[in-house]
């Protein structure tokens, strides 16, 4: 077992946003500033990494017929005890991510590394492999919630990057700018992607 | 009044996928046919009504009266998935052409955001039953034309010259974004 692998792996080799392209609702919804972005994602890791742990450790004697729910109670344990932590340490982060907090839970990314991996591997691995996943969804919430909020509202991180009367676009930090960034930003990386291998 | 209010914001200017980005992974998984589209929405519409109302009974009858409020997220999940799995016998049964179309997405509609969403947003909003069940259903009419719509466009972009790069999930969020655009426009519909 190599660690730096197994993160490696989750970060850019199956990045859960960019190439598998699964549980995208919060990616698509929390992304108008970065600092949104950085909490939803620490916070999706946090579960992540609990859940793949737990899910390790019953994977010898949960029924094949009824793991899908048991997964399902496992991961909204871990979620409920997040958003519990977020309410009482950062109220202000948990009213600006709102209703996906508890929405981690039908967060495809968690319950799909559940059933591929953590099912299948040591409670070690799967703590690896949850914490590769969840970077790898940081990374790419920090990213869009960049670009949002730089073209939005001229700043990143809350610091104005732009300058006065740089004229900005509203529409990046509204519902619209989220779809038309990320199949801006995929468009780039199949780009790049096909170009790599043309020039194999 | 109040009711025909709250079921055109469900449906059109707080549109589940194009504004409140909720049930994203059905809309551009299931998305490549127009019948696959209008199965799917029915199937959803189907589990929002049942979960809106069967998740108003348990959290006012059972978990409030218990102080268990803060088990909701554990109890709706669970609720869902048994409504999900009546659903899958029932398609089954019923219309096994439709099941083998839905195939994956189908016992995924437990993990659609848009179901456990619209029960803890009528449970936040401190709904009553009957608007609840309106908002559920609303919210999946909303869900079901914006799904619809999408897959329309989508099968005209099949035969049109994309650019490479842009092929797949690209171009499918595009035009996800012009959609969302135009449902902007609603929003002017209802004076808040």
């Amino acid at each position: 077992m190599n660690p730096l692998k197994i993160i490696k792996n989750g970060l850019l080799d199956e990045n859960p946003t960019f190439i598998q392209v699964v549980g995208m609702c919060p990616v698509l919804a929390v992304t108008t500033s970065a600092t949104n972005g950085v909490g939803m994602g620490l916070s999706t890791t946090a579960v992540l990494t609990c859940s793949n742990v737990a899910i390790s450790l019953i994977r010898n004697f949960v029924p094949e017929k009824v793991r899908i729910p048991c997964f399902v109670v496992v991961i909204s344990t871990f979620v409920t005890v997040v958003q519990f932590l977020l309410q009482a340490y950062l109220p202000s982060l948990n009213n600006a991510l709102g209703i996906f907090i508890p929405l981690i839970v039908v967060n495809c990314i968690i319950l799909a590394r559940a059933e591929a991996y953590a099912s299948k591997h040591t409670p070690l691995e799967s703590a690896f492999d949850g914490i590769g996943m969840g970077l790898g969804f940081t990374v790419a919430l920090i990213i869009l919630g960049s670009i949002r909020e730089l073209f939005g509202a001229g700043s990143i991180f809350g610091l104005t990057i732009l300058p006065k009367g740089f004229p900005l676009t509203t529409i990046m930090i509204l519902p619209p700018g989220a779809f038309l960034t990320l199949g801006l930003l995929m468009a780039g990386l199949n780009h790049l992607r096909q170009g790599k291998r043309e020039a194999k | 009044m109040q009711t025909l209010l709250i079921f055109m914001s469900a449906v059109l200017v707080n549109n589940f996928v194009l504004n409140r980005f909720l049930g994203i992974c059905p809309f551009l998984g299931v998305s490549k046919k127009v019948e696959t589209a209008l199965g799917m929405s029915i199937a959803v519409t189907f589990v929002m009504a049942l979960a809106s109302a069967a998740t108003y009974v348990v959290y006012y009858a059972l978990l409030v009266p218990f102080d268990l409020e803060y088990l909701y997220n554990i109890a709706f999940i669970l609720i869902i998935a048994a409504l999900v799995q009546l659903v899958e016998m029932f398609i089954k049964k019923s219309s096994p052409t439709l099941y083998q179309a839905l195939g994956i997405y189908l016992p995924l509609i437990t993990t659609n955001c848009a179901v456990l969403g619209v029960t803890v947003l009528n449970k936040e909003s401190g709904y009553s039953f009957v608007t609840s069940v309106i908002n559920g259903v609303g919210a999946a009419l909303g869900f079901g034309l914006a799904i619809i719509l999408f897959a329309s466009i989508r099968e005209r972009l099949e035969r049109s010259d994309i650019p490479k790069a842009f092929r797949g999930f690209p171009i499918a969020l595009i035009t996800a974004g012009l959609m969302s655009i135009a449902f902007l426009g609603f929003s002017g519909l209802i004076k808040t």
